[in-house]
């Protein structure tokens, strides 16, 4: 299955700089993984070290967050989309 | 989901209000009923800086009647490229006054409110407890969660904004009827893992982007038009030109609005996010120089009596801004990664800088980690360098 993932500002170091780069998977977990072999590091940002969703970091599957769904285990279907979305705390 | 409006409206609009806000009135949803609440309307807007100013100019040409501003920080040259209500001849003034002369001008009809201290858990109910809404612009995760919790406790609505860069993020937050701030982000990122726009940077005209959006929704909110941005989550992404909706839920477990909330009351918010990370903050004890004993350092080892290398750990693009003499940029980064650990010999004592101390405490953390016993890091970084030093330098 391939997918499309956002990728957050704070994450394009990472990624070159691209804001949206295509991984396989037919979980998110699955995903995420891809993901880190394309791009080395990556994954480590997005779950902590006991391989949960960091808490201030949002990951949706199309419109939904998947904490609400079956969180790494959610299906990613073909051409979905995935975004990452980490808390920003800027308003200066 | 629609909603009720928050506000009644106000008795009566003047002549002269009919006159100024006739092209709100000719608008069949605002009409004269969504002027007169916005008359009656009192908001609070938390920082007049880069979602405040354009919050701030567009909330009181609309006339909300009453506007709070709760700023304590003065104005500062580096402000003027994005916060847009203060002006050169502001400069060192505070920024709550320079907020309040900038609404006269726009509009003398609205009562403005100076709450010119900083918000903390001894006054932020009581303050919050004079205002129908709350507009969000701070700058960091302790006043974010503060905020929220307040709003939640006291069942107030209010308006969330935050900008990185080129990235903006917008919703509202509203316990009562639907989610809250820690039902879309529970807990707050680690120091250091997530750079603020003083570290990071900030597109100006983000502000304005995401500013009005939270006008956009106060207006609706007091009015009772349109759908509120609640359970919503506004992304936007400037260099695509691409805005988002998501979906965000009631989080049935929420520490504070959830089904069996474990936040009751206000609760120790620096503790809670953390200035700077444990590691840090250990590894910084007994290892911080200050800028004198740094230069007294560098020009022993310009006379050959002392050696050592000087890291800087910002980014490159501050590095261009200013430096310390005989420093050499390796970023934070590559010190999380572990790449920057190949270019440092276990030799030499490496002293580390970044722009005031906080980056760098973390980097001293991982090298302490590695092996590096006698590394320290300059308290206070290259401002204080710029500030008690070389005061030729710009700061930033």
């Amino acid at each position: 299955m391939s997918v499309s993932v956002r990728i957050p500002t704070i994450l394009r170091t990472y990624t070159g700089g691209d804001s949206e780069v295509t991984a396989e998977g037919a979980t998110l977990s699955e995903v995420l993984e891809n993901l880190d072999a394309s791009y080395p590091g990556i994954k480590g940002r997005i779950l902590d070290d006991q391989g949960s969703i960091r808490r201030f970091v949002n990951v949706y599957v199309g419109n939904d967050d998947v904490r609400f769904l079956e969180a790494l285990d959610t299906t990613t279907p073909d051409g979905a989309q995935v975004s990452v979305i980490p808390a920003v705390a800027g308003g200066c | 989901m629609s909603l009720p409006p928050l506000v009644e409206p106000a008795e009566e609009l003047t002549i002269d209000e009919v006159r100024r806000y006739s092209r709100h009135l000719i608008i069949p949803d605002v009409g004269m009923s969504g002027q007169k609440r916005l008359k009656n309307a009192k908001v609070l807007v938390i920082g007049a800086g880069g979602l405040g100013s354009p919050a701030l100019l567009y909330l009181a040409a609309a006339g909300v009647g009453t506007i709070g501003i709760a700023e304590f920080d003065e104005v500062d040259e580096s402000n003027l490229q994005r916060q847009i209500i203060h002006g050169q001849s502001d400069i060192g003034k505070s920024k709550a006054l320079s907020a309040k002369e900038s609404i006269a001008e726009a509009n003398p009809y609205v009562n403005v409110i100076l709450h010119d201290e900083r918000l903390d858990n001894d006054n932020v109910m009581g303050i919050f407890e004079q205002y129908d809404l709350i507009v969000d612009g701070t700058d960091n995760f302790a006043t974010r969660y503060m905020v929220n919790d307040a709003a939640v406790l006291l069942k107030k609505p209010y308006v969330w904004g935050s900008i990185y860069r080129f990235d903006g993020q917008a919703s509202v937050f509203w316990a009562e009827n639907g989610p809250c701030y820690r039902c879309l982000y529970p807990e707050p990122p680690p120091p250091g893992m997530v750079p603020s726009c003083a570290e990071g940077g900030v597109l100006g005209v983000l502000c304005a982007s995401i500013g009005s959006i939270q006008v956009n929704e106060a207006i609706k909110l007091i009015t009772g038009i349109g759908e509120p941005l609640l359970g919503k989550l506004m992304i936007y992404d400037a260099l695509e030109m691409e805005y988002r909706k998501l979906a965000v839920r009631k989080d049935p477990n929420c520490a504070i609005c959830g089904e069996n909330p474990t936040v009751t009351e206000l609760i120790d918010y620096d503790t809670f996010c953390g200035a700077i990370s444990t590691e840090a903050a250990d590894a910084a004890a007994d290892a911080t120089i200050s800028v004198t004993q740094l230069e007294t350092m560098l020009k022993e080892r310009d006379n050959g009596e002392r050696d050592f290398v000087l890291v800087d750990v910002r980014e490159p693009n501050e590095f261009e801004i200013n430096r310390i003499p005989g420093s050499v940029l390796i970023p934070k980064g590559d010190f999380l990664n572990g790449t920057a650990l190949e270019k440092l010999s276990q030799d030499k004592p490496v002293v580390l800088h970044c722009k005031s101390g906080v980056r760098s405490a973390e980097a001293l953390a991982v090298l302490k980690g590695a092996g590096y016993g006698d590394a320290v890091h300059v308290g206070g970084g290259v401002v204080a360098w710029v500030n008690q030093i070389d005061p030729s330098q710009p700061s930033y």
